[in-house]
């Protein structure tokens, strides 16, 4: 497998993001293996039930816990997951920092979204004078 | 009125605008009214021949029927209901801001001040903050958003209700002549003063509770509208 260009699999440890159903948009970790179709995930960390979920409605993250016993019990997971902070390194993922603010902005209210779009225009301004001042400098040297 | 021949059955000759010009409505509806029928007296006096018939006798002008009918005629149920003025969406307190959706101000931003007797919304921009003035709206033509003008313990007067909207009477005339005084355009008529006066007086608590929350007033300003990608039903307000 040394000339693979896959980064992510299927296997136990992997910590995998929901798609679907009534834990979807949270993370949970692949406990054991099931079939090409299915895995028995667990998220005692973050509210998901110990259950068996389709791939198809789910989708690998780059992380993945070390040495995790194949078919580990919730405690053991538990246990490994809190050791290795799991959720933290989720958190400080672009791609969970990009979700949430995608959930904060589908949250806003008529307002909130005027006010961001308010912000976004003072952040402009700033940012195209400060960029006008260097190319003056840029074009006559 | 078949000015538009049948084509087909339900097809007209002539565009619904085109029957409507030839029907001429546009010149306005006649209002010559009726003379009033002659009252006929339900008794006329008769004279009769007889000694004993006391000359004249009254006798009804229509005779009743010397027949019933048969069969009992059923008469139409009479409705008790009457209509009731729309219950206000829990959504809607005063201070709400509310986008406008339909009449010449919408799209526009604007604070619900309360609900009149008829069911409709009074509105105002505020006036003096984005033009739209002291206003009935429906309540169906209106988002409700969470934000809400904290309008504290102030009151709308009781003076502005249903009646303060309605439209002053004119003396009948013809548009043509109204319009056309002696030749040229008539000058337009000055906004009451009375009415402006009011739309300050209403305005004044409203404005001082927008400018306390910082871009509210820029809020208010600025006009509603959905840009790409952005579906209402998907949307908070």
């Amino acid at each position: 497998m040394t000339d693979s260009t896959f980064k992510r699999f299927v296997e136990v440890g992997r910590v995998v993001l929901l798609k679907s159903g009534p834990s979807a948009g949270k993370i949970a970790i692949i406990a054991e293996i099931i079939d090409h179709n299915r895995a028995i995930i667990d998220g005692p960390t973050t509210g998901v039930p110990r259950q068996s979920f389709p791939y198809r409605h789910l989708t690998l993250t780059p992380i993945a816990l070390t040495k995790l016993p194949r078919g580990a019990g919730s405690g053991v997971i538990r246990k490994q997951a809190e050791k290795e902070g799991l959720v933290a390194k989720w958190e400080s993922s672009t791609w969970a920092k990009k979700r949430a603010a995608m959930e904060k902005r589908r949250s806003l209210n008529d307002f909130g979204r005027f006010s961001v779009m308010v912000a976004k225009k003072q952040r402009r301004d700033v940012v195209r004078k400060t960029l006008g001042q260097g190319r003056i400098e840029d074009v006559w040297i | 009125m078949a000015r538009s021949r049948q084509l087909a059955p339900g097809v007209g000759r002539f565009s619904r605008s085109q029957a409507a010009s030839r029907r001429g409505l546009y010149k306005g509806l006649k209002k010559s009214d009726k003379p009033a029928p002659a009252e006929t007296p339900a008794f006329k006096e008769v004279t009769v021949g007889g000694d004993k018939n006391s000359g004249t006798r009254l006798v009804p002008t229509s005779k009743a029927p010397r027949f019933y009918p048969a069969e009992d005629v059923r008469q139409p149920k009479k409705s008790r209901k009457s209509p009731k003025p729309a219950k206000l969406r829990p959504t809607i307190v005063p201070g709400t801001v509310l986008i406008l959706l339909a009449g010449r101000f919408r799209g526009k931003r604007v604070v619900f001040l309360k609900q009149l007797d008829s069911g409709l919304l009074l509105v105002t921009g505020p006036y003096k903050i984005n033009g739209v003035p002291l206003r009935r709206v429906n309540q169906a033509y209106v988002i409700a958003t969470s934000t809400k003008v904290d309008l504290g313990e102030s009151k709308v007067d009781a003076k502005i209700n249903d009646a303060y909207f309605a439209k002053p009477t004119t003396k009948s005339s013809s548009a043509e002549a109204e319009f056309f005084e002696e030749g040229k355009p008539k000058a337009k008529e000055a906004f009451p003063e009375a009415k402006s006066a009011d739309q300050k007086e209403v305005d004044k608590a409203v404005i001082a509770a927008v400018q306390k929350q910082e871009n509210l007033a820029k809020y208010l300003k600025a006009t509603f509208g959905l840009s790409k990608g952005q579906f209402p039903h998907q949307m908070v307000f």
